[in-house]
Parts: structure tokens; sequence; C-alpha cells
């Protein structure tokens, strides 16, 4: 008999107990860039940094690629992985868009005229 | 015996503490929400309390996703403001109540609320910005002592709607039997709708909020009975923050005064709410 699980709504990631197992490697490594040290390691060799904090293969690729919408399904957390974004000076609009195919301007106009109420 | 006095609800967006931070309230995107913060922060400035309680969740700042706890309280003296990557806010450090802690923790214990302790805590934006809402230039310190509860809205499952409502009720019997304060503030923390990601990603959902805003106040029993499923449905994945505001309603009087209520679109990626309560129906 399995618990029940979280709920499967559309086009939402829900960050729940196995989510968060997977990603948790990937998470720590994400916070660790609070740190103006860290990210300078990070920066200077980020295949070692991924191995050092024991990202598997795919959140590596992830990672070096910059590929937002894997690292959300191989169980980042949207709040961690904003910190890799912020330290690549890329705003929350911009992951918006990209989750959403649109432009970083065309996301931002969407917020500013009332958000996505159609969603 | 101690008092709530007002209860302040409002989002704890990180935009909002920047565009203070930087100067830029009265910028064209920002000047609406800030305008509509005014009359609040007036009626708290008269109306200041011995100590405050703010409900709040971290992110990725103070904790991390090894311990996720459903609710803790913060028994420490002092809570230094977090750097969250790119240098600290310029907002003073939080001086905390150790006294009215272990009191709350106590009787929560006793109330069947096992609450986790944090000796030590960062705060965050989810903390100083609802300060920075109640009170725009702290100086050197904020108004009063603030006590932190922490809530986990982030990894599922989240307490339910439900829970939250009866901790606030707790907290509120917890409350009244403090001898070293005479009045309280309570904050609840989050929301209102937002999702960060997913193809959902920018969902705002106004029908909602505005149900949520008439009901915190007039029929919040209606708001426990919402499922973790209801809520980010309705007021997407990230909105699901909005549950504390419940433990900050349960901690208050059957009937309440609203003082002031604020609704905008957007702080970012979030509609960005604020409603306040007298405790103290005239």
């Amino acid at each position: 008999m399995t618990s029940r699980i979280s709920p499967d709504l559309p086009g939402t990631y829900v960050f729940d107990g196995p989510t968060s197992r997977r990603g948790l490697r990937m998470n720590k490594l994400f916070m660790s860039l609070r740190s103006e040290a860290a990210r300078a390691d990070f920066l200077a060799d980020e295949p070692g940094y991924c191995a050092r904090f024991g990202l598997t293969d795919d959140q590596t690729e992830a990672v070096l690629g910059r590929d937002w919408q894997a690292m959300l399904d191989l169980g980042g957390s949207i709040f961690y992985i904003y910190k890799l974004a912020m330290m690549d000076g890329l705003s929350m609009q911009y992951l918006g868009g990209v989750f959403t195919g649109m432009s970083e301007a065309d996301f931002k106009a969407a917020m500013l005229a009332g958000g996505r109420t159609d969603v | 015996m101690s008092e709530v006095i007002w209860g302040l609800a409002t989002s704890h967006v990180p935009s909002i503490g920047a565009a203070m931070d930087r100067g830029m309230t009265a910028d064209p995107v920002w000047a609406p929400l800030f305008e509509g913060y005014g009359p609040a922060r007036e009626w708290l400035a008269d109306n200041k309390p011995d100590v405050a309680i703010l409900i709040y969740n971290d992110h990725a700042n103070g904790i991390d996703l090894d311990i996720v706890p459903t609710f803790a309280i913060g028994t420490a003296d002092r809570y230094e403001v977090a750097d969250e990557g790119f240098g600290r806010r310029p907002v003073p450090d939080v001086i905390g109540s150790p006294e009215l802690s272990f009191h709350l923790l106590q009787n929560l214990m006793d109330d069947g609320f096992d609450l986790t302790v944090f000796q030590e805590l960062d705060v965050d934006h989810g903390f100083t910005v609802p300060l920075s809402v109640w009170t725009p230039d702290p100086g050197d310190k904020w108004p009063c002592p603030v006590v932190p509860l922490l809530v986990n809205v982030i990894q599922y499952p989240q307490p339910t709607a439900a829970r939250c409502y009866a901790l606030g009720k707790a907290l509120g019997r917890a409350i009244a039997s403090f001898e070293g304060a005479r009045t309280v503030g309570i904050l609840g923390t989050g929301g209102m709708s937002h999702q960060l990601a997913g193809a959902r990603a920018g969902f705002i959902n106004p029908e909602f909020d505005a149900m949520f805003l008439d009901a915190i106040e007039n029929d919040p029993e209606k708001l426990a009975a919402l499922t973790r499923e209801d809520f980010i449905r309705e007021a997407g994945s990230e909105g699901i923050e909005l549950i504390m505001w419940l433990v900050m309603r349960g901690a208050m009087n059957a009937e309440v005064r609203k003082v002031h209520s604020v609704y905008h679109v957007p702080a970012s990626n979030t509609a960005a709410g604020l409603a306040l309560f007298d405790n103290q129906p005239a």
C-alpha cells in the first residue's frame, strides 16, 4: 500500500517528498551559491563543483547547460534554482519566460497586464 | 496577561523589499502598492505593540532541505538578517523575545502542537519584507521584539489549512496567558496567488484572492476547509503560502474590524495583498 501522493495539476510542479529527495544534492549546490567564495569556486570549475556535491550526470548536464526546465524536472526547487539564476544575473521573470515559452519582456508585460489569469 | 491588538497579513515578495531598498517606491510600477500601504502604516505607527509574532517561511536562506520542520519557533534573543546571495538587506537585525518564545513553546506543546526549536536562525525576505511593510523606516531597530514562527509551505505535504488555523487558535490562548507583555501584534505572511515554475508560471487568480481577502476577515472557517490541492489549483503552487494567514487569523477574535486592505498585481510574479485587522472591534 502506498501513501497518498501529491496532486497532479497540469503545468504545475508540486515539490513533494520524492521530488525533493531526487533533487537534494542539486538543491544543496544551489543553496551554497549564496556565498561569494562558493560562487568563485563554482565558476572556476563547474563540473568539478557538481561532482563535489554528488549531482547525477543528468543534473550536472542541466546545470552546466543552464537548462532551467531540466533542473525542475530533476528535482530542483524553484527557490533553490533561483540562486543559480541570480548568480547569472537572471530574474524570476526571465525564468517565468523560459517555463512558459515567452521572452522575458513578454512575460513581464503579461504580469503588468494583471498576470496570467487564463491558465 | 497579554492581548493581541492587531493582525497584519501581507505578501512577502522579495522585490517589495528591493523596491524600498533601492528607492523605487515612487516608480509608476510600484507606486500603487506603496500608496496603498499608507493608511495601514499610519494606523500601525499609532498602535505599537510590546512584542510581535511573525509567521513566515524561509526560502533557502536560513534553513535548507536536510530538515523540513512543519512548524517551528525561534527562541533566540537576536536574529541576523540573512545574506541571500548578494549582501544582506540594509535593515536592522531582529531582536527576539526568548521569554515569549519559551512561553509559547510550552503552551503550544501542552496544547498538542509539537514545534521544532531554532536556537539560531538567520531571517530572510520572508521575515524582513513584512517588517518593512509595517515599518518602512525603522532606523536602527524595529518597533519591538519579534518572535519568528515558521511554517513549511515549500515542500509537500504542507500542514493543512485547518491545522494552521487551529495552531493560530492555540497561539491566541498561549498569548493570553503570557505575563511578560501587555500588547501583541501578529503578522501572517506570504501569498497571494502566484506560481513561479511550470507552464502555468505567472498564474494569478484575482477572484480567488478577492474571496480570500473577504473570508479571512468574515469567514476564516471556510478557508480552513480548503485542501492543499484547492490552494495549489486556485492560488498557484506558491499561493499555498496563504495558509500562514490562517495562523494569524486563528489567534484573533471571532470578530475583527478591518482597518485597511490592499490588493495589487503584480509584485514581480505575485499578486500582492495586505489586510490589517484591529482585534478590538469598536
